[in-house]
């Protein structure tokens, strides 16, 4: 069982990405009470963003260590456009409708956008190779990292105390617990509860983009259906961590990766189960932690209490 | 010289239902104006219109001379209109302290917020002594206190309190109408819609009372008080 710790430490890589996109999920639901199911497609568009950069605006052969941060740029702006194309032309007019009507809005644009990169982006009918950082893995204390994912260990605890101050300390962040908690009144403070929505989907989306990035280059390689099952699973993580809460959000991340993982590479050691060990039932173990979650405790690791809503 | 406030034939609407049919009345600086009636008579919707969050479908709103229709809801607390709303509204998971830095939202002067969160503190003492706790644990009265204190910090030119009083305990209450009765002797211009008609019409210079979104009666608040009808209706005495 030595390779416990490497375990551990690939669930919790794959569990910041699953943070990362949930965040989005949750802050848009904390706002504006809509389950955005189009954020998959906002994190899949972050990642051609970044492609974007690379292939067609960058000289061939520039270093990593250069692109990567033009690229993440190329990612946000994809992202942040198209999410704030959502809530302005698909969700916006949409607001006071029944909650069914923005619900299969968001699935119906989620298999839009999919189908839009897959019919218009070049080559993109297949799954594209992503640039990758030079360099080859390394160990600590007896897990080896991948080179892709130094970006996650980086960009995965920036995100989270940015928007941890963002929320917390700045007069937006304010305004968008305001809006979150009571927006009538939100509104007699002088918030401009319409701003403070598009701020939240944008902001969900920067996040998605680096999420986005980050699955590139751990994966190598993306496609237009890369957000379908992420997006369920970080959808999973928002719930699991408590849907509205944004630390819940990057906590039930963490938790889902290192549950998949760990499920995915002992459950097989169970004698009787050993046909349960390969990778093609990580999805099943999410899942089956989801059902768990919402049977147990619905609210959430983190949940809002309901009570204080009074 | 003109009114702080002018309400001029203000008719809401919710769908085919009127609220508000046509009131009319003012507000001067300094004074403090209420609103009496039942539930249902339209006081909550007239003040919800006054601050955008509902859209008139006939007449005029005019503050400071300028008129307030055309007005999104959140532009209306910059203009020097605080509304403490019914049912008090605290944000229940912030703290104390940053429910009343919402109330100044709008405002950049970091000193002056700094003066007015203490001044909040000396009137109401318990939210200094809790500042830290999240809003929602206060009880009814302490978020009263904090509604009241939140509105307050947009340093309003006029400031409407929508049933300060509303499922208090009647010490509560008294400490409640006493605060109201201190704001305005240091000159803060109130528009107060109450229930407890005998408590409101005691603090208030002008008073109007509301039915089934009318205006029935207007007068002075001491005559009010001493109005047979009202009595009648609102005090209830035979």
């Amino acid at each position: 069982m030595n390779e416990l710790p490497q375990q551990l430490v690939n669930g919790l890589l794959l569990g910041s990405m699953y943070g990362l996109v949930a965040i989005g999920y949750t802050m848009v639901y904390g706002i504006v009470q809509l389950i955005n199911f189009a954020h998959g497609e906002i994190f899949m568009v972050g990642a051609f963003g970044a492609i974007t950069v690379h292939l067609y605006v960058l000289p061939d052969g520039t270093s990593m260590w250069v692109a990567l941060p033009l690229m993440l740029i190329g990612a946000m702006i994809a992202s942040v456009l198209v999410a704030i194309g959502a809530e302005r032309f698909a969700y916006r007019p949409l607001r006071g409708a029944p909650r069914l009507a923005p619900l299969i809005t968001a699935i119906g644009l989620s298999l839009a956008l999919q189908q839009a990169v897959w019919a218009f982006y070049p080559e993109a009918k297949s799954k594209l190779a992503f640039p990758q950082i030079e360099g080859g893995p390394f160990s600590i204390g007896g897990a080896t990292i991948q080179t892709g994912d130094i970006f996650l260990i980086v960009a995965a605890p920036i995100s989270m105390a940015f928007l941890a101050y963002f929320v917390m300390r700045t007069r937006t962040g304010r305004g968008m617990q305001a809006t979150a908690q009571d927006p009538d009144t939100a509104k007699l403070m002088g918030v401009n509860t319409d701003r403070i929505i598009v701020i939240a989907f944008a902001l969900g989306a920067v996040f998605a983009a680096v999420g986005g990035v980050a699955s590139g280059l751990k994966y190598g390689q993306i496609d237009f259906k890369m957000g379908f099952i992420l997006g369920l699973k970080a959808f999973t993580a928002a719930v699991l961590g408590g849907i509205g809460n944004i630390y819940g959000a990057m906590i039930g991340g963490v938790v889902l990766g290192v549950v998949e993982t760990l499920a995915t590479a002992y459950i097989a050691d169970i004698p009787g189960l050993d046909q349960f060990g390969s990778q093609s039932w990580a999805e099943v173990w999410a899942f089956i932690l989801l059902i768990l979650v919402l049977l147990f405790r619905p609210q959430g690791l983190l949940g809002e209490r309901v009570a204080d809503r009074a | 010289m003109t009114a702080l406030l002018e309400v001029e034939d203000l008719k809401v609407a919710y769908g085919k239902i009127q609220a508000v049919k046509g009131i009319s009345f003012s507000v001067d600086a300094g004074e403090v104006v209420t609103l009496i009636g039942t539930n249902g008579a339209g006081k909550t919707t007239t003040l919800r219109t006054l601050s955008g969050l509902l859209k008139p479908v006939g007449g005029q709103i005019k503050f400071n001379g300028k008129s307030l229709k055309k007005v999104p809801a959140h532009k209306i607390v910059s203009l020097g209109l605080a509304h403490s709303p019914e049912g008090r509204h605290i944000f229940p998971r912030m703290t104390i302290e940053d429910n009343l830095r919402l109330g100044a939202f709008l405002r950049s002067d970091k000193q002056g917020i700094e003066q007015d969160i203490r001044r909040a503190y000396d009137l109401f003492p318990i939210l200094g002594e809790r500042r830290k706790q999240a809003a929602g644990t206060l009880s009814g009265g302490e978020q009263q206190m904090l509604a009241m204190g939140r509105a307050l910090m947009s340093r309003p030119q006029l400031l409407m309190l929508d049933e300060p009083s509303m499922g208090l305990s009647p010490i509560m209450m008294q400490k409640i109408m006493a605060t109201i009765a201190e704001l305005k002797s240091q000159g803060t211009t109130i528009l107060l819609v109450e229930q407890n008609a005998q408590a409101a019409l005691s603090l208030a210079d002008h008073g109007h009372v509301m039915e089934v979104g009318n205006i029935v009666l207007s007068g002075t608040g001491r005559d009010l008080l001493h109005d047979e009808s009202v009595r009648k209706a609102y005090l209830g005495e035979d």
